[in-house]
């Protein structure tokens, strides 16, 4: 039996990047808000404390801040032959929990996708003509443009504060900066982080070998910054603790450092961790959502009800709640009808490591999850792909995270993988290593995609989300070409010896690869070819509005943060200067 | 149910037949809304808050030299609270002391101060609290131990530290320095918390707004003292810090940050700026105690450097700057460099969030660092930022840090 609650103006689901700001913005119109958050609440003073933070056993090897399977997982295969099995360790991607969600523990690469990624068949489709896509890949247009997001980025840029370069400004190439870039009002908050040896190293080779190298635009913030909510970042210490960890400078934008100490002063705002949405409710006549049903920690079930819902929750699970409250047609790629699942996608990530001798000092103990050079000549359509056969692209890194003592162990292939061998072999190449590496893009394909399982269920009965994904040979022929450029820079930085690692399948969970998990619940100009439609209002219930990548047709070859967040506030520009005026009408006819 | 209404209708009748003249009417919107604001520099609600977070039922314990007192119930609850008071029992309370039946008010409740406020003020805020929402809740105003527990006890007290008196401004000021005085020394009461305590709780004679420490803090000095007081402090950065919690000189933490966040970033300016023109203006600097910065050779320094390195850098900066707006400075820092080291033990040991105010929002936390260093550890690094960039204050010892520990924990 669910207690039934008195109605809100807005129900968010998850309080992480997307839940905070809506409802930040929401209740500071004057609605009444709660956000309901599966996982615990965390702030910086308590939760990421100087003291205790870079505990790298706690956080990285153990997960300390992550979902842990017990609550609930995903199930995986391959391909639709397949049984899936459930991950009983988060492994290939590691979703966040709580309070901040994954805004807490990324490394903070803070991209913009390229103008063409929002046209992506229709500008393949114009330049290569219609039949280079091949039949299988299911890639689709944004109903939405670049133009149209510019605004957002800027503005979601200014939240965060985020440190880099411009390339672009209305059009007028910069110095410095990446040229590729689609164009910017502005140039970014702060300055560039600063670069150490390894990219002084990857900047000279790219350059001499014609390329357009750049820093890395970065969340880990430069220098002081107060942001238009009024909150202050602290400039990164580049202590190498970023990805899988909370940041206990001030200095990571995450929705702790940028947004949530303004939202709680909201008193028509509520917070309730702990407390898990299980289901989007309908109206009777299911034409709309009435609210969500919730399980508390202590297991008791709640209706709220609401007049807009909000669906904010890390992409895959966004996804999976739709399933589960029976909102949208479950797409089937045998009948090739419904959308809800359909057009999963990932990200296509390999590199190349090189061992420089031992007057090469890199010092990668002092870094930043986003301490990176980059190169974006083979990203996107960039280049010419009429004779190479791919889609898509991806950006050539030369990043320095971190060289924390447990897992910044790089040794020569041949290594014994513990004993007094390899103990001299991580003496003698610590510090003497440097990696330049890619993210690829991941197209989407019909085979590809996510359901309810038919077998296994999490603790509180309902089915866990299964997905069916492999990498295609569309994506690892693009990353292999890209790898092989980015062993040409290697080649030029002078190490003493390279080895380059493609990408290779069969998808396999266990070595962590990304969290870029997109798709499933996408946007789309017609209802045919997606579950939301531009402003991300649900096709099939206009009050509720999703957010995330889950929106996202296809990945592209850069890391999803920004564009999630530009997404967001178009949908809440939508909402803000159209729905609400019109509540419960479909901003977009089917 | 409707002799129940009848016998409500007729007590109000009667109240207001005995009320005679119209003092401190909470029917008065005006009246009413003076003494919100006046409730505000007198900072009621840090005390008063009830377990609810929004009304001043009070109920919390308060720690004072002589034991723990539970604050009041001040919302009109006729049972709890005091709605059964009347306007002249509420002044009397501000400016003598005494409770309504004549017995004494412990100084907890600072009518030592309270004793400046104009009647009219005592009224308005009056007023407010009579038209707030009754809160039911009974406080047990019995705790203090034996013989702090006999009330009686404080006539002897009063007599000698507490002459009830009324605020006089100085005419030789401008009215903008006799607005301050009277938030400064009336309704702000500052000097409860900023004047050294005697042994018997009074303030020390000759000693105003010296400094002194208090529940296991310490209240700077506001004295025109350069490096302990606000000598060196532009009226404008008064308000900024009083308005905000933050300026690049220090950000408001302990019992401070409630005080800005509850009070002064709530203030108008014009009054901030009474209060920064009075301070300023008050008096001349106390006779100068510039002792000599121990040496930086000195190993108890060597060894809170290297501390310093590792454990504090990374935010207050390898000069001591800090980080504008988030992270103090502690070079030419007035809390550092304050006689007592209370204050600094207490944040290097148990941690400080800052105030967060809507001028100020993130509300930075100093972590507590005390349960990885021991008692002389925590004193080198104390005695090395007391008296380096140009600071000098008495160097810390480990028993200082140790008594400090039975205070604020941070095992």
């Amino acid at each position: 039996m669910s207690t039934r609650l008195p109605k809100k103006d807005v129900v968010v689901v998850g309080l992480g990047w997307t839940g905070s700001i809506m409802a930040y913005e929401l209740s500071k119109m004057g609605l009444d808000v709660v956000a309901i958050e599966r996982g615990p609440w965390r702030d910086t003073a308590s939760d990421y404390n100087i003291a205790t933070a870079p505990d790298e056993l706690r956080y990285a090897v153990r997960q300390d801040i992550f979902l842990r399977p017990a609550q609930t997982t995903d199930t995986a295969r391959n391909s639709m032959s397949q049984t899936a099995l459930p991950i009983r360790k988060f492994g290939s991607y590691l979703p966040g929990n709580g309070v901040g969600g994954a805004g807490v523990h990324w490394n903070g690469h803070s991209w913009r996708f390229f103008p063409s990624d929002f046209n992506l068949r229709s500008h393949y489709e114009e330049r290569y003509g219609k039949n280079f896509i091949p039949d299988d890949m299911t890639i689709q247009d944004y109903p939405v443009t670049y133009d149209e997001l510019e605004p957002h980025y800027d503005f979601f840029e200014k939240v965060m504060g985020i440190s880099g370069k411009a390339g672009n400004i209305k059009g007028v190439i910069q110095d410095g900066g990446n040229p590729f870039e689609g164009w910017r009002s502005d140039e970014y908050p702060t300055k560039p982080l600063k670069p150490n040896l390894a990219q002084i190293k990857f900047e000279k080779a790219a350059k001499e070998l014609g390329l357009h190298p750049f820093p890395l635009p970065s969340a880990n913030i430069s220098e002081a910054y107060t942001n238009p909510y009024g909150l202050r970042l602290a400039p990164c210490t580049y202590c190498g603790f970023c990805e899988w960890f909370g940041c206990a400078n001030y200095s990571k934008s995450s929705p702790q450092t940028c947004v949530l100490p303004a939202l709680m002063r909201h008193t028509n705002f509520e917070a309730r961790t702990l407390c898990e949405v299980t289901r989007i409710n309908k109206t009777r006549d299911g034409k709309m959502a009435s609210g969500v049903t919730y399980v508390d920690a202590a297991g008791r079930e709640f209706e709220q009800p609401a007049d807009i819902v909000l669906v904010c929750a890390y992409a895959t699970f966004n996804v999976r709640l739709l399933m589960l409250s029976q909102l949208g047609t479950q797409y089937d790629p045998v009948s090739n009808t419904g959308t809800l699942g359909r057009n999963y996608a990932y990200q296509t990530n390999a590199g190349v490591l090189g061992y420089f001798d031992k007057d090469t000092h890199f010092n990668p103990f002092a870094g930043a999850g986003s301490q990176g050079m980059m190169a974006d000549d083979y990203n996107g359509d960039n280049f010419d792909h009429a004779e190479l056969g791919f889609v898509g692209g991806a950006n050539i890194n030369c990043n320095t995270p971190h060289g924390r003592p447990i897992s910044a162990r790089p040794t020569p292939p041949g290594t014994p993988r513990w004993g007094s061998e390899w103990k001299k072999a991580t003496a003698e190449t610590y510090g003497h290593t440097q990696s330049v590496g890619t993210q690829g893009s991941s197209m989407s394909y019909r085979d590809v995609y996510l359901d309810l399982d038919p077998t296994y269920k999490d603790r509180l009965g309902n089915p866990l989300m299964r997905m069916t994904f492999d990498f295609k040979e569309n994506d690892l022929k693009m990353s292999r070409f890209v790898v092989d450029r980015c062993e040409e820079i290697m080649k030029n930085m002078g190490p003493q010896r390279m080895v380059k690692t493609y990408k290779r399948g069969p998808w396999n969970v266990v070595p962590y690869q990304t969290t870029h998990n997109t798709g499933g619940a996408v946007m789309s100009s017609t209802p045919d070819k997606g579950v939301v439609n531009r402003y991300g209002q649900h096709w099939d219930a206009p009050n509720v509005f999703v957010t995330g990548a889950c929106l996202f047709p296809q990945n592209a070859g850069y890391n999803p943060t920004n564009t999630v967040g530009a997404l967001t506030y178009w949908t809440l520009d939508a909402i803000k200067n159209q729905y609400l005026k019109n509540a419960g009408q479909a901003l977009v006819q089917a | 149910m409707r002799a129940q209404i009848l016998a409500a209708g007729f007590l109000a009748a009667a109240s207001l037949l005995g009320a005679g003249q119209a003092r401190a009417d909470a029917d008065n919107f005006t009246e009413v809304e003076r003494g919100k604001y006046l409730a505000i520099l007198g900072d009621c609600m840090a005390c008063h808050v009830g377990s609810d977070g929004q009304s001043m039922s009070g109920g919390h314990m308060l720690e004072t030299p002589f034991g723990r007192i539970a604050v009041p119930n001040l919302t009109p609850d006729p049972e709890t609270g005091i709605g059964r008071w009347s306007a002249d029992d509420f002044n009397r309370a501000m400016h003598e002391g005494k409770r309504p039946d004549g017995t004494h008010l412990y100084p907890a409740f600072p009518y030592t101060s309270f004793t400046l406020m104009s009647r009219s003020d005592n009224d308005a805020v009056f007023a407010y609290l009579q038209a707030q929402p009754a809160v039911k809740n009974q406080v047990d105003r019995s705790t203090l131990p034996f013989p702090f527990n006999v009330r009686l006890l404080m006539a002897g007290w009063n007599m000698l530290n507490f002459t009830p008196g009324t605020f006089r401004p100085d005419p030789n000021k401008s009215d903008e320095f006799n607005r301050g005085a009277y938030l400064v020394e009336g309704p702000g009461h500052c000097g409860l918390c900023h004047t050294p305590r005697n042994l018997i709780g009074g303030d020390k004679g000759g000693a105003h707004l010296e400094g002194g420490p208090l529940q296991g803090w310490f209240a700077p000095s506001l004295t025109a003292d350069r490096r302990t007081g606000i000598g060196a402090w532009t009226e404008q950065e008064i308000v900024e810090y009083l308005r905000t919690g933050v300026t690049h000189r220090s950000t408001a933490s302990g019992p401070m940050a409630e005080v800005v966040e509850l009070s002064t970033s709530r203030m108008t300016e014009a009054d901030l700026k009474a209060i920064a023109v009075y301070l300023r203006e008050r008096a001349p600097a106390p006779a100068a105690s510039n002792p000599t910065p121990v040496a930086a050779t000195d190993s108890r320094m060597r060894a809170g450097e290297a501390i310093y390195l590792d454990s504090c850098a990374a935010c207050h900066v390898g000069n001591g700057a800090g980080v504008a707006g988030i992270f103090p400075r502690l070079a030419d820092s007035q809390f550092v460099q304050q006689g007592d080291p209370t204050g600094v033990l207490r944040v290097v040991l148990q941690g400080a969030k800052a105030a967060a105010t809507p001028h100020a929002v993130t509300g930075p936390a100093m972590p507590a660092l005390g349960w990885r260093m021991t008692d002389q550890q925590v004193a080198d690094v104390a005695t090395y930022i007391r008296n380096s960039w140009g600071n000098a204050a008495p160097a810390v010892t480990a028993d200082q840090v140790k008594a400090m520990r039975s205070v604020a924990g941070g095992h």
